[in-house]
């Protein structure tokens, strides 16, 4: 009963989205909105999202934006989360770092963009690159909080029993800073995808973004929707992802999840 | 097991605590919150740092890390390590000291089944009950075979029934391991049952060290006194057994039944809250019934303290500022006295 009623409330969360297409759909094709040219009806939209994806422009851009994005997202976050455990562990480092890292997670990801242009060059790097300095800081940010906010209480137990600094660092004070350490990566998962697509606009001739720029140079208001369908569906799925991972990491144990 | 004596010890709110905790005893710290019984525990167990030295078996121990002490330490928060089941919060101890895989098993296995926690195995500190947790942090603590055990308030925030039964499995326990226990509490009656020797804490200072039965017959000052809840202390000129398991004291010209095996009892002590006053006479067997004069009448906040005087004797009571109410007494007037038989507490001559 329970599991019919669950099915039952997904579908209707699908609802909407049902009739935001047919609606699309009708306005599309009745032309009511400055002809199809600038509104092309869903379907036609799809039409060519098969298209593209059948002569493989689509796949290729595609590709090319996922790279970078697991590269600059995977290098950023491990590199964030090894600086936000040094520096919530050890008070020396966060002294030395923290207002190094304060003054420069301000910047926008993007704001990087003219200084890295000029220092990389155009190259695959520089969309990386700006990926990394996108995910770094607030992952450091949110894993430091996350190790000093670990009770000291449970360090005190996991010492009367017996284990060295180390041994409580990976077994007790990381396990339990994860739910923020997981909040950082589940903001910048998301995030990277965003600020891939402004710099690809802007600076790099292939990827979604550059798709996006040819697409409006040739006034086809069809490519540029597909291209922000798989936007869409790229954002949600990398959040949706790290979701997954914390609750089967952290939900069995944790509140938060 | 160890003796810890504590030289001049001051951290926080303690300022030159001197103590010795025998070897194999169990000790009880009781003191008010915040009288600086937990530091005292921190500071055995090296998690702080302190001003001031800790022996244990003589050996000074300042400057060894916690983890080489063999300190078993029950947090008062318990402390349980929530992102691990039962099982595996047992089995730190065990691991972190480099036990092999078979020899871990066997001995959360062995624990388990001592605490009787065995079904709670796979289960995560938050869906555990307060009992069920008390249970496992203790199992914990126990794990790596401390010679020395730290509990700080091991029954609190448990129901009176779990509190009582976990305290008498506990007793058990410590006797059976004859580790050298010192057991926080501010609960003077579990102190009672369970100390070999209870300290008074108060405002970071050891006021008396002694057996529990030493310290309601011969409080060492007014804080001590206070804590233990101000009992009047008869002196018994003479004694005669009524029938067996029953005594009747005499003190001057007051007789005082209580149950008790044998004729040779040298003090008693009432507790205020044990002596009921009545403006009227109750109905029922005349045992331990007085009658009395309303010396002084003390208001307290929300209890109201009594001055009575019975055949020259002066006994101080105690009750809610709602049972005063019920009550028409007023100094000078004749009052009904009524003794609680039960919770006599006596010094044997």
């Amino acid at each position: 009963m329970r599991r019919r009623t669950e099915r039952l409330q997904s579908a209707l969360g699908i609802l909407p989205i049902v009739v935001f297409v047919a609606l699309w759909e009708a306005v599309g094709r009745l032309g009511l909105f400055a002809g199809q040219l600038l509104f092309p009806p869903f379907s036609a939209v799809m039409a060519e999202f098969y298209h593209l994806t059948a002569n493989g422009v689509l796949g290729e851009n595609f590709l090319s934006s996922l790279t970078r994005v697991l590269i600059g997202l995977f290098s950023g976050s491990v590199a964030g989360i090894a600086v936000g455990v040094v520096m919530g562990w050890k008070d020396v480092a966060n002294k030395a770092l923290g207002p190094i890292i304060s003054l420069l997670f301000p910047i926008p990801a993007l704001g990087w963009l003219p200084l890295l242009m000029l220092w990389i060059g155009i190259n695959e790097m520089l969309p990386i690159t700006i990926i990394f300095i996108c995910s770094f800081f607030p992952v450091v940010y949110n894993t430091a909080t996350g190790i000093r906010n670990v009770d000291r209480r449970f360090i005190q137990a996991a010492e009367t029993l017996g284990a060295s600094n180390i041994r409580i660092l990976f077994r007790v004070i990381i396990p339990l800073a994860l739910p923020n350490i997981f909040t950082g990566l589940r903001l910048e998962a998301g995030m990277s995808w965003r600020v891939l697509i402004a710099a690809e606009m802007v600076a790099i001739p292939t990827g979604i973004g550059a798709l996006l720029m040819k697409a409006e140079s040739l006034v086809r208001v069809d490519i540029i929707l597909v291209c922000l369908i798989v936007l869409s569906i790229m954002c949600l799925l990398f959040e949706k992802g790290f979701a997954l991972a914390e609750r089967r990491m952290v939900g069995k144990w944790s509140n938060h999840a | 097991m160890p003796e810890i004596r504590l030289l001049k010890v001051s951290k926080h709110i303690c300022r030159d605590v001197d103590l010795t905790i025998r070897d194999g005893e169990v000790f009880v710290v009781v003191g008010t919150t915040g009288a600086g019984k937990t530091t005292l525990l921190n500071v055995i167990a090296g998690v702080t740092d302190y001003k001031g030295k800790v022996l244990i078996d003589g050996v000074d121990v300042n400057g060894v890390p916690p983890q080489k002490r063999g300190v078993g330490y029950l947090f008062q928060g318990l402390a349980l390590f929530p992102h691990l089941t039962t099982a595996s919060n047992i089995a730190f101890g065990l691991h972190a000291r480099g036990h092999n895989k078979r020899a871990v098993n066997d001995r959360v296995l062995t624990l388990m089944e001592m605490m009787r926690i065995t079904h709670l195995s796979g289960r995560y500190p938050h869906m555990l009950s307060g009992g069920e947790k008390k249970r496992v942090a203790l199992a914990r603590s126990l794990a790596p075979s401390p010679n020395i055990l730290l509990l700080d308030e091991p029954t609190s925030s448990l129901d009176h029934q779990t509190s009582k039964y976990l305290r008498s499995e506990l007793l058990f326990l410590l006797k059976k391991l004859a580790v050298t226990t010192v057991y926080v509490t501010h609960d003077l009656r579990e102190a009672e049952e369970i100390a070999d020797r209870i300290a008074v804490m108060s405002k970071g200072k050891v006021e008396q060290v002694s057996t529990p039965r030493n310290l309601f017959f011969d409080p060492r000052n007014r804080s001590v006194a206070e804590f233990i809840g101000m009992p009047n202390i008869i002196e018994c000129t003479g004694s005669r057994v009524l029938a067996s398991g029953l005594v009747e004291v005499e003190s001057g010209d007051l007789r005082i039944l209580l149950p008790y095996d044998g004729n040779n009892l040298a003090k008693i002590a009432i507790h205020p809250e044990d002596i009921y006053l009545s403006d009227v006479r109750d109905p029922g067997p005349a045992l331990n019934r007085f009658t009395g004069r309303v010396d002084e009448i003390i208001h307290q906040g929300a209890t109201v303290r009594v001055k009575v005087s019975v055949d020259k004797m002066m006994l101080l009571t105690e009750m809610t500022q709602d049972a005063f109410e019920e009550i028409a007494i007023e100094q000078g007037k004749e009052v009904n006295v009524v003794i609680k038989m039960r919770r006599l507490r006596y010094v044997e001559a």
